[in-house]
């Protein structure tokens, strides 16, 4: 029996286990007002919004634009169950906001890093006498204070405070969790000054020591402790989508990473593809699932309607834990690995329409009709446009996988563009959206200027869209010089310098709108500003409720 | 779903099949793919000259894997053979790359074999190649008055050393070079053991 006979019959046998699967876990097939998405609502509260980050006269509006479908008015929610989540919410809130000032603090160190990199390439000779500001290390520590520093803090920070909510129990062993963080904070510390000081393990996405890598798996398991504890002693009966998404993801991460970090396990083309498989499962069974779990925890939330389809979900969470695993080889089409697995990886690339599809249509349904409330709900505009992003990177990243448009786009900027298009427009804007939320529930204080949300909105969301546009033209120009032959090599390069500025500027955009974000934190971190001391909407209940 | 252990054990094996699909599969296959006939293993000078071109992120912008001709003129701007398993069978940690900001090394010991053009290029890249993007790296080299006996002195172009003064490569540099020079996988890729590919 040859290679492709058993690839295809291995595709086809587990394609269909894994729909015997989902099968096997579904609540009636076209059921659409299913119990299990309802669990994130207190009794009685479905129809009424949720949007701390909003000012109090954009809650009359923002109400309005969810009922606009008069899918039944708010009536008045059970206060014990609200008086609850807001013991669960305060159970997580020293924990929650360290992290979120970590997570602030690496984002601006990668941000500056980022920005540096950028500038390095269209202007070679500026800062070269550092070893440590070189572009291969400088562009490396912003890569690791992304992957290590700004996205984990953030997702496992909102994680934190969403499982308690989810599982209607306060956070248990919460200082296992700050232990865990300290740890993991301190690992990165050392991570990116060891990147600095070249000393790194060669591979992309792995570069921080295994020595140091040690440090990591501690923190990150004292970090997961408390979401098991909390998990095996919940008081609802019903896992909510987000809970799949979150556990998994911190389950899936340390097995990823441990393997990847053996050392001395891996060599040569093995470790290569082992190096992707590990990459892109990064971004595929931790940073996605935890932002798609934010969505799908905080969008029906802010609007106060239940996700539309549980079944939906349930096809978008198993399709993404089955085909997002296979995807790394696509970044070897063409390289010496073997042919079979970089066939694989393409095939299980497409498939990932199927998650990506249920994923947007069950967004798109709850959303409908109710579109103006983006508005109203800072929230909801940037983890709408992140929801938006999640499908265009992905069904990008599906082509790109393709071969005809792989011998473009591979080894160019284009791929660079992508990925900032997954773990940027997608990923971060999701987390900036969550953590508008988050904050005014654990400080129990309004953002003091909404304006500064709208500026941080826009100078992203416009810097991006150059970074993205111009990155992307910028790679394909590279591309299509590069294969052609009677091109000298150093047209690919000259083609793509007016892009690589146009990406500096948008870049730079960005960065400003996290300065921006970065002071309106601190601003309510330390009290600043307005004191308008009505932050929640349910505050004043709470209040009373939980005095009495 | 309300049961957490059929989630998380349905979750591992999902990441199960993913790495046997990118891990132990590939593992069996090609991990201990022999070294080609004609591949030599690094000398220690290019080991640490491997060290030198991890430490300062070289992999970014130049891959080590020339694709085959059917799929890109790879071949045509002398970047050499399309690889096989075999020819990394030294290489730990694997350097493939994923970009092509420059262009791709596998066979630059070839291609460039000059030592002195190479230490000039990384002293200033702008020097030999006008429009390159390439940073320059003066931290690898030392300006002086005078150069030693054992000192390797850098012959630049006109007007590219501060005036005065003698560039001499730093060892770390001169490594670096050693293992540039290394890369050559221009010996025919004749799989003497039938390493599957």
């Amino acid at each position: 029996m040859n290679t492709v006979a058993i690839l295809v019959s291995a595709f086809v046998l587990s394609f269909v286990a894994l729909l015997a699967f989902i099968w096997s876990q579904r609540t009636g097939l076209f059921d659409r007002s299913s119990k299990g998405a309802e669990v994130i609502f207190a009794s009685g509260e479905i129809g009424r919004i949720e949007e701390p980050a909003a000012a109090p006269a954009a809650h009359g509006s923002l109400q309005g634009a969810a009922d606009t479908v008069g899918a039944g008015q708010a009536t008045r929610a059970n206060v014990e169950e609200l008086a609850e989540r807001a013991r669960a919410d305060a159970s997580t809130a020293p924990l929650v906001f360290f992290m979120f000032c970590c997570a602030i603090a690496w984002l601006l160190v990668a941000s500056a890093a980022g920005l540096t990199a950028s500038i390095k390439l269209h202007e070679p000779d500026w800062l070269v006498q550092q070893a440590w500001l070189t572009f291969g290390r400088i562009r490396t520590i912003h890569l690791n204070a992304v992957a290590y520093g700004w996205a984990p803090m953030a997702g496992l920070g909102i994680a934190m405070f969403v499982i308690p909510r989810l599982l209607k129990t306060p956070l248990l062993g919460a200082r296992f969790a700050f232990i865990g963080a300290v740890f993991w904070n301190a690992a990165l510390i050392a991570g990116l000054g060891s990147i600095a000081a070249g000393i790194n393990d060669g591979l992309e996405w792995l570069e921080i020591p295994w020595q140091i890598g040690i440090l990591f798996a501690v923190g990150g398991a004292l970090i997961g402790l408390p979401l098991v504890f909390t998990l095996v002693n919940r008081r609802v009966e019903h896992l909510y989508v987000s809970v799949w998404y979150m556990a998994c993801a911190l389950f899936w991460l340390p097995v990823l990473f441990v393997v990847a970090k053996m050392p001395g396990l891996h060599q040569g083309v093995q470790q290569a593809a082992m190096n992707w498989w590990f990459g892109h499962n990064v971004l595929g069974l931790f940073y996605t699932p935890l932002a798609l779990a934010s969505v799908y925890y905080f969008l029906p939330k802010v609007i106060g309607r239940p996700i539309q389809s549980y079944n939906l979900s349930l096809l978008g969470f198993w399709g993404l834990a089955f085909f997002y695993g296979q995807v790394g080889g696509h970044h070897l089409i063409g390289g010496p690995v073997p042919e079979w697995m970089v066939t694989l990886s393409i095939v299980q690339s497409m498939m990932m329409i199927i998650p990506v599809a249920a994923f947007t249509v069950n967004q798109y349904q709850t959303l409908q009709g109710r579109l103006s409330a983006l508005r109203w709900s800072p929230t909801l505009r940037f983890i709408g446009v992140g929801g938006l992003m999640y499908t265009a990177s992905s069904v990008q990243g599906s082509l790109e996988a393709l071969r005809s448009m792989n011998a473009v786009t591979h080894f160019t900027h284009y791929t660079v563009a992508h990925a900032h298009l997954g773990l940027y427009g997608f990923v971060s804007f999701v987390f900036f959206g969550a953590m508008y939320f988050v904050m005014p529930r654990i400080t129990v204080r309004e953002w003091p200027y909404p304006w500064l949300i709208t500026a941080h909105f826009w100078l992203v969301s416009g810097g991006f869209a150059l970074y993205f546009v111009s990155l992307t033209t910028a790679g394909w120009l590279q591309g299509l010089a590069m294969l052609d032959a009677a091109r000298p090599f150093m047209e690919s390069v000259a083609v793509t310098l007016p892009y690589l500025k146009g990406r500096s500027v948008g870049g730079a955009f960005m960065v400003l709108g996290h300065v921006v974000f970065a002071v309106h934190f601190m601003a309510m971190a330390l009290g600043f500003g307005p004191n308008r001391d009505q932050p929640a909407l349910f505050r004043q209940l709470f209040r009373k409720e939980v005095a009495a | 779903m309300n049961n957490e252990i059929k989630l998380i054990s349905g979750a591992m094996v999902m990441l199960a099949l993913s790495t046997s699909a990118l891990v132990v599969l590939p593992y069996l296959q090609v991990h201990d793919a022999p070294p080609l006939p004609g591949l030599k293993p690094y000398t220690s000078a290019e080991l640490r000259g491997r060290e030198v071109y991890i430490a300062n992120g070289c992999v970014y912008c130049h891959s080590q894997q020339p694709r085959a001709k059917a799929f890109a003129p790879d071949f045509s701007r002398g970047w050499g053979r399309a690889t096989v398993a075999g020819d990394y069978a030294y290489d730990q940690p694997h350097l493939l790359g994923t970009m092509r900001t420059g262009p791709d090394l596998m066979n630059i010991g070839v291609r460039q074999p000059s030592e002195q053009w190479h230490l000039g290029h990384l002293y200033q890249p702008r020097a030999y190649m006008p429009g390159s993007i390439m940073p320059s790296y003066p931290f690898l080299f030392e300006a002086k008055t005078k150069a030693a006996n054992d000192d390797v002195v850098v012959n630049l172009p006109p007007g590219q050393a501060p005036a005065g003064l003698l560039i001499v490569a730093q060892p770390q540099a001169v490594d670096l070079v050693k293992y540039l020079l290394s890369l050559d996988r221009s010996y025919p890729a004749i799989d003497l053991h039938k390493a599957p590919r």
